[in-house]
């Protein structure tokens, strides 16, 4: 019988490279299970596309003929939309329920039945969809703006490195936000109330169908720091396009880091709190 | 200590029901209803029932994916709800309803995948895989997605998934649920050779009770939630008086039924010319002789008493016994 104590003890070191390796193996099962899907990822890139074209010319059309808005000009624009068309797949923003139906069907089971967390199962998965995602959707729409736009090219050597830094945290972010949005399926019958209100809210006051750049300026901070919306998407973007000093942006990346703790923490409190109730249903 | 215990465990769910219009009404059904059991290490238990007995909750209550209304559980000396994670790694799971394999990927890359999810070794690994795939026939679709695979191959890559991690307790809720004859034989063998080694534990449930006769020496009948029959297969055909019969197949029909003493007749079957007959007191080398006799004997057959047939008058004793499992809640 393994005594109690064990329990308590400090991770050993070989505990530590042990369950990243286990991290890393479902992370890679990941991105084989979401690869099985390209004509998923061929329509994707399609509809992605035809909406990038769309929402550059919009943007376009708020610079007006002075080709700047709210500290953007043209080419940090196009950079601002193709990359993140490209980004939206990337962080997996809409279209995720995988975690409410097998809740609601019950093979939710098969999941606890595991010697990993839910929690860190799931988010393992999605780094590997995101990495399939990187590569199937992101570099698309990436290389339209790059070779039929003028697009902003970042000119400080930092800002490439934490520009990817920053996407794996909105990848954190959004796994933890779909993830809370999905779990209230422990609770309700029908999710598709939550799932709206997300589907708004992530494309409103994540930057998507404007850069939150056109709001106030107290507007955009207290979004920034009270919610976690504007860490999905326009975070990364603007670090790309260096719309901020450098260590402004190395101080929204650590909110961005702030933010994926939080929601973390706060998945594993409301799988654990859901587990005591959870009726698994059939068989 | 026993591997399994279960003392008092019991479950409870809240349902609610129409009734009238517009109101609806809270109601209690007790799925389980005050279950104390031991398992030793080792043994091999058949735990049956009919529909809706309770079977499937008591088993997700050991495995730790439901929580017991009040009642307690130890599986390997854990609380299965509160260290699900840590019970997970000693024991293994089927549920033959819903598959616990990963549906997008081929089955050798599930396989490969629960190796690191498990932490195994992977010579220990390799070597129970090959195991697996030469008493399962797996190889013929190891590359397959799993969503292409038909129900007994399915079955049978979700028994090598729920052992490559060498558990200790095998929980398994209805594994041959719609195989032919031969994918049951293949599972059955399977499991058998599992329990001739002796250090595995296994819980099985099943409507099948053929699967029980090959493989349970110990056989737990539950109802209603409750227990209501605990012990050998044998202990349970005494207990509800299934006996051996003789059928006698006679070249004239009598004239008026035989009465032998110590085997009571059954039923006369075609015309007269089948006699079934059951043994209580007599012998077989009894009954034989005192039809002789009678009549002239064209075949004779023992017929070993019928699981089926006792398992069935159980479930139509309870039925009849048992109260209502539903109450109304206040
Ligand atoms: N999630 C649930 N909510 C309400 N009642 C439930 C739920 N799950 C099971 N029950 C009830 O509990 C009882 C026992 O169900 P269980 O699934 O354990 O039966 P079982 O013995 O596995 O039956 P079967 O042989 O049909 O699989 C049944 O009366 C069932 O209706
Ligand atoms: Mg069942």
């Amino acid at each position: 019988m393994g005594s109690v104590t064990a329990t308590v003890a400090p991770p050993t070191n070989s505990n530590v490279t042990r369950s990243i390796r286990t991290f890393g193996a479902i992370a890679r099962s990941g991105f084989r299970r979401y690869a099985t899907y390209r004509q998923a990822a061929v329509a994707g890139v399609v509809t992605n596309t035809v909406f990038g074209f769309l929402r550059y010319y919009i943007f376009l059309a708020a610079a007006g003929a002075a080709g700047r808005v709210a500290g953007y000009d043209r080419e940090q624009l196009a950079t601002f939309v193709w990359v993140g068309q490209g980004l939206l797949a990337v962080i997996a923003i809409w279209g995720w329920t995988e975690l409410a139906d097998r809740i609601r069907t019950g093979e939710i089971a098969a999941d606890l039945l595991r010697p990993v967390h839910p929690v860190t199962s799931y988010l393992a998965t999605d780094v590997g969809r995101a990495g399939y995602a990187a590569l199937s959707r992101l570099v698309p729409p990436v290389l339209i703006g790059l070779f039929l736009f003028d697009v902003y090219l970042p000119h400080r050597g930092a800002t490439l490195p934490l520009f990817v830094l920053s996407v794996v945290l909105a990848v954190v972010i959004c796994f933890g936000c779909r993830y809370l949005v999905n779990a209230t399926a422990y609770w309700l019958q029908d999710v598709r109330g939550p799932l709206i209100l997300w589907t708004l809210c992530s494309g409103v006051l994540a930057g998507l169908y404007f850069p939150l750049g056109f709001l106030p300026g107290w507007l955009e901070a207290l979004l920034r720091y009270g919610t976690p919306f504007p860490s999905l998407l326009q975070i990364p973007l603007d670090v790309l396009v260096e719309r901020q000093p450098a260590p402004v942006q190395l101080g929204l990346v650590g909110v961005q880091a702030g933010w994926a703790v939080v929601l973390l923490a706060l998945c594993r409190l409301v799988q654990r709190r859901a587990e005591l109730r959870l009726v698994v249903q059939g068989g | 200590m026993s591997v399994i215990e279960m003392s008092g465990l019991r479950k409870e769910f809240t349902v609610r029901v129409k009734a009238g219009r517009l109101r609806r009404e809270k109601r209690t059904v007790t799925a389980v209803d005050g279950i104390d059991l031991r398992v030793e290490r080792g043994e091999m238990l058949g735990y049956i029932g009919p529909n809706g007995a309770g079977k499937s909750t008591t088993l997700k209550m050991l495995t730790g994916v439901l929580m017991p209304s009040p009642g307690e559980a130890r599986v390997c000396g854990l609380r299965p709800v509160a260290e699900r994670t840590r019970l997970a790694m000693r024991i293994g799971v089927v549920f033959g309803q819903r598959s616990q394999l990963w549906w997008d990927l081929p089955l050798r890359d599930s396989f490969e995948l629960l190796r690191h999810v498990y932490r195994v070794p992977a010579g220990e690994h390799g070597a129970r895989l090959a195991r697996c795939r030469g008493l399962l026939d797996l190889d013929e679709f190891l590359d397959t997605p799993v969503r292409q695979l038909s129900l007994g191959q399915r079955m049978r890559g979700e028994l090598t998934a729920a052992l490559l991690h060498g558990p200790e307790v095998l929980f398994l809720d209805e594994p041959t649920i719609g195989l032919d004859v031969v994918s049951k034989q293949a599972v059955r063998g399977f499991l058998a050779e599992l329990g001739r080694a002796g250090d595995t534990t296994l819980v099985l449930t099943t409507h099948d009770l053929a699967d029980i006769e090959r493989l349970c020496h110990r056989l737990v009948v539950i109802d209603h939630g409750r227990v209501v029959h605990d012990g050998s297969i044998a202990a349970l055909h005494s207990r509800y008086g299934s006996r051996r019969m003789v059928v006698a197949e006679l070249d004239a029909a009598l004239p008026r039924p035989p009465e032998l003493p110590g085997a009571p007749l059954q039923r006369v079957e075609a015309d007269g010319h089948r006699l079934v007959f059951a043994l209580e007191s007599a012998t077989v080398a009894e009954v034989v002789a005192g039809l002789a006799g009678l009549a002239t004997l064209r075949d004779i057959a023992i017929v070993e008493p019928d699981i089926e047939e006792v398992v069935a008058r159980l479930y139509r004793m309870t039925a009849e016994a048992g109260g209502a499992t539903v109450t109304g809640a206040p």
